[in-house]
């Protein structure tokens, strides 16, 4: 038996957690060193499995498989292939990056580590999940500590509204999946006369066109919910805006990916025939998304609501690369998910830091931070920069193959949806130009103190990443192909 | 009818509950003061030694009929027994510390005597011994429900208990008795054929029908036999309040399953649609009406008329995966359910309140009873990786099988409206602070009982939820006993 990385993966995070609930709530310095440890361990794993997955042989590598219930065909089943490699990195740099940004948390250090890491064990699940049971199992345990980490540790004014709004948007969003699933289950059982939760075995269950046209808008919207499609994104913003700089990261970083990722995974790769059908309402739905997002954050004065509306936008771009079902919007949807979630996460890291300093997340408020804080301004700036897409950095290297594919279905869909492009780089400009390099206001001169080295350490990992992506993109791209060659086989051969 | 092992082997749960309450009559009067809480401790104790013993040497082989035809020895009834003796050994930890329960001995033979009844009813195989069954359950219950003679509320509840308990028992022993008149037996075994054969029209049988669900609704609370349930879990003592919502209610199950899948396979459809039915509108009215509670316990007895509407699901889906899938809800919802009960009476037997808003800063106060709160609401909301959520999964995944579909989809929309008010409850512990006061001040310390039996059941829901595969055979056995 080899050494089963995903399991120790995911399940890292989770025997962290309860051991740090255990430890005395005084403690708060030895809560922080564990949660670091677990942290950086989990991220050294996640690498690990990046460098060692086998582009060439592609398909599931790594897989372990147990019984879980053999009487119902429930097994736990784990496994990455192109797509979901990169995301399992994501998550291992989001929540080292995650710990480093919240090591100043005072209010009850543990149980929020403890959350934390939950959500977190909850996120890699779903990522290496091939059985629909368990990718269930983890999706909720992903969903539910959001509201706890929200509710108690959010931004005062919108918490306890934001926190019960995400949780049931993204509750009910699951459960309508569930039922899909379990129709799925059961009439795959009369297909085939084998009761199996396993999604590779459900692949070929020959599902008929009419169940699959019937079903996948419940299983593709149930999970895209918490992947911020348009009209269902409404959660998102709020979400992020009440949360804690940490759980904004993991939030829009991660778990919004966890959504795009699971309507891929069980609706478009387990009813393919359903995706082609509505595949035009997808992409009109993310087409919206793509410019409707761009708009409003165009509009916001708040720091943090323009990037949750950013984050509506750039995963609006995901789910059009999906829409498109082709191999160049695919490819770009992978890389656009992992491009997107360092980005996020580095926004909402600066975001954090300022406003953990100057109390105030107003773009008009705020001034001068270039000279105080030079390292998180460079930080911001190539976010940005991968935001509007340039070339040299991931963004472009994800963007690119989306508006390609799109371009090959549908033209003017990409003529539309590329106005988001400059509307994004105005906002971030003019984001970069008021918060960083107009004169200071008065009123915070003197209290603005630098970040510390561990936000330094933060932010520098996820930097390095973009930068390499976007001038190295055989690092990424040719992975996540040989992930998008399974959904095309699936697909019938596009 | 001469004496087989098996008819000791099959009774012998019984048999052991009874010689503990004797020993226990007699031992008690000598306990002085403080010793008195020995008796907590010697019930809690015997019934987990009975649970061993009946474990080792008493497990049913092939299902028979045993007395005649009164008992029946299998999978089911004893599975059942486990988990009403386990509900009771936990039951006795709580009411140790009770101040009222807890001193008097008296209240820990009744919940033994409530226990041997509840273990005959998931065993009866005929009428009449079932009826003796849910009245040996009911009276010992009815006494405890009213324990607190000086406590008008507790007085009430007793009352009322009592007053509808006899009136749904009357109406059902009214169904039996015509039962009897036209199919000419009580063995339910014999029914069967009866119905099969024609021999009752489906009128009538469907008439008789509505008859038993009149006194099985009550004992499992759903609409419209509830109205008892939150009036009397406020008033009764919180530790009887979580029995009732637990044991007493499974045993409900035990036997609804039992009588309607084995004796009107016949009419199975038009029972079924009759419940399920009744399940969507419980589910529905228990969930709505919950969200508006501002008393703990209130909430719960909301709650626990919404779970027997999710269990019986399992119930009308009449099928193999169904019956299982009741059975092993009923399991998480006795272990989530009694550490609910449990985490509110630790907090009441300090505080003194049972109001949520008082709940405020708990987890400030006391992390680990936060804790334990935590993973209970989560466990009733159905939320992984606690027992709820696959017992939620697999009464759904029942429903959808037999294609209905609708009733899966009343019990999704149902738990989202779960979600929000367990939900509400854990943001008052975790988010909201005492007034003007430190919560450091101010902990709620955890005698022994509580810390026993609350780490038991965090760990139990745990099990369930995550390593789902033993308990789920030991139900698909007990469920193959009706197919």
């Amino acid at each position: 038996m080899t050494f089963p990385i995903l399991s120790v993966i995911v399940f890292t995070p989770i025997v962290a957690g309860v051991f740090i609930l255990l430890f005395p709530a005084e403690r708060k310095t030895e809560v922080r060193v564990t949660a670091l440890a677990a942290a950086t361990f989990a991220l050294l794993l996640s690498i690990w499995v990046y460098i060692s997955y086998d582009v060439n042989a592609a398909g599931y590598q790594f897989q372990e498989a147990y019984n879980w219930l053999p009487t119902l065909g429930i097994g736990y089943h784990v496994g990455v292939d192109g797509m979901s490699t990169p995301l399992v990195l994501l998550t291992g740099v989001v929540m080292f990056t995650g710990v480093l940004i919240s090591w100043g948390i005072e209010d009850r250090p543990r149980e929020f580590f403890a959350f934390l890491f939950i959500l977190a064990s909850g996120v890699f699940g779903v990522f290496v999940a091939l059985d629909l049971f368990q990718l269930f199992f983890f999706y909720e345990i992903a969903v539910f500590p959001m509201f706890l980490l929200i509710a108690i540790w959010g931004w005062i004014k919108t918490r306890e509204y934001a926190a019960m709004k995400l949780t049931l948007y993204l509750f009910i969003g699951s459960v309508v999946s569930l039922v899909g699933a379990l129709a799925m289950y059961w009439v795959a059982y009369q297909n085939t006369g084998v009761l199996t939760f396993d999604m590779l075995q459900l692949e070929q269950a020959n599902f008929s066109e009419q169940f699959q046209i019937i079903w996948f808008l419940p299983v593709f919207l149930g999970f895209a919910v918490l992947g911020g499609i348009w009209p269902f994104h409404n959660w998102s913003p709020d979400g992020h805006v009440a949360a804690p700089t940490a759980v904004s990261m993991f939030h829009a970083g991660v778990l919004m990916k966890l959504g795009a990722f699971a309507a891929l995974r069980v609706g478009i790769m387990l009813l393919p025939k359903g995706a082609e059908y509505w595949s035009w309402l997808i992409m009109a739905f993310a087409g919206i998304a793509v410019v409707y997002g761009a708009f409003i954050a165009f509009m916001q004065d708040d720091m943090k609501y323009m990037i949750g509306f950013s984050s509506v936008s750039h995963m609006g771009l995901v789910m059009l690369g999906m829409s498109t079902l082709n191999q160049n919007g695919l490819t770009g949807a992978g890389v656009q998910m992992f491009s997107h979630g360092i980005m996020t996460a580095l926004f909402f890291a600066v975001t954090g830091m300022i406003y953990d300093r100057a109390h105030t997340r107003q773009i008009s408020e705020l001034g001068g931070m270039a000279k105080i804080m030079p390292f998180a301004t460079i930080g911001f700036i190539i976010g940005g920069l991968v935001s509007m897409g340039m070339p040299g950095f991931s963004g472009f290297v994800a963007e690119f193959p989306i508006f390609m594919g799109v371009w090959q279905v549908q033209p003017w869909v990409a003529i539309v949806a590329s106005i988001s492009i400059v509307i994004t780089a105005a906002y971030i400009m003019r984001n970069i130009r008021d918060v960083f390099f107009r004169p200071m206001p008065e009123n915070l001169e003197g209290h603005i103190t630098d970040v510390t080295v561990l936000d330094k350490v933060a932010i520098a990992t996820v930097v390095i990443l973009m930068i390499a992506i976007g001038l190295f993109p055989s690092v990424m791209v040719p992975m996540v192909q040989s992930g998008v060659e399974n959904i095309l086989r699936l697909l019938g051969g596009v | 009818m001469s004496y087989t092992p098996t008819m000791f082997l099959s009774i012998l749960p019984e048999i052991l509950i009874l010689i503990l309450g004797m020993l226990l009559l007699v031992v008690e009067p000598f306990w002085k003061g403080e010793q008195r809480r020995n008796s907590g401790w010697m019930t809690a104790g015997g019934l987990l030694a009975i649970m061993a013993i009946s474990l080792i040497v008493a497990r049913p082989g092939e299902a028979v009929t045993v007395f005649g035809g009164m008992l029946r020895y299998d999978w089911l009834g004893f599975f059942f027994k486990m988990m009403f003796i386990f509900g009771a050994a936990i039951t006795a930890l709580f009411m140790m510390d009770h101040e009222i329960l807890g001193k008097r001995g008296e209240s820990f033979i009744l919940l033994l005597a409530a226990t041997l009844g509840m273990n005959l009813m998931a065993a009866s195989a005929d009428l009449i011994m079932l009826y003796l069954a849910i009245e040996t359950t009911s009276i010992p219950l009815y006494v405890l429900a009213g324990f607190m003679l000086t406590d008008k509320k507790s007085t009430e509840a007793g009352f009322k208990y009592m007053l509808f308990g006899a009136m749904t028992s009357a109406v059902m022993l009214y169904g039996f008795s015509l039962l009897f008149g036209f199919a000419g037996t009580t063995n339910m075994y014999e029914l069967a054929s009866m119905t099969v054969a024609g021999q009752l029209s489906l009128g009538v049988a469907l008439g008789l029908v509505v008859l038993i669900v009149v006194g099985l609704g009550f004992k499992v609370s759903i609409v419209p036999f509830h109205f008892w349930a939150p009036d009397v879990y406020t008033g009764s003592p919180t530790p009887v309040a979580g029995f009732l919502s637990t044991a007493s209610k499974a045993a409900g199950f035990a036997v609804l399953t039992r009588l309607f899948v084995i004796a009107f396979p016949a009419i199975a459809y038009e029972w079924a649609s009759i419940l399920a039915v009744l399940a969507a509108i419980t589910m529905t009215l228990g969930n709505l009406v919950a969200l508006k509670q501002t008393n703990i316990k209130r909430m719960l007895a909301y709650s626990s008329i919404a779970h027997a509407g999710y269990a019986m699901i399992g119930v009308v889906a009449v099928s193999e995966l169904g019956v299982t899938s009741v059975v092993f809800y009923l399991l998480a919802y006795i272990l989530t359910n009694l550490a609910a009960f449990g985490i509110v009476m630790a907090f009441e037997r300090v505080t003194g309140s049972d109001e949520i808003a008082d709940y405020a800063g708990m987890s400030r106060r006391s992390p680990g009873l936060a804790i334990a709160m935590l993973v209970a609401f989560l466990s009733l909301a159905g939320m992984p990786p606690f027992g709820g959520f696959v017992a939620k999964v697999f009464v759904f995944a029942a429903a959808v099988q037999v294609n209905m579909v609708w009733l899966a989809v009343v019990g999704i929309l149902n738990s989202i409206v779960g979600v929000y008010y367990y939900l509400t409850v854990l943001k008052v512990v975790y988010l909201y602070r005492m007034e003007g006061e430190n919560e450091e001040e101010h902990p709620i310390p955890l005698s022994r009982p509580y810390v026993i039996g609350l780490v038991v059941l965090t760990i139990g829901i745990l099990l369930v939820g995550t390593l789902f595969a033993p308990w789920f055979g030991l139900s698909g056995a007990a469920a193959l006993n009706l197919f």
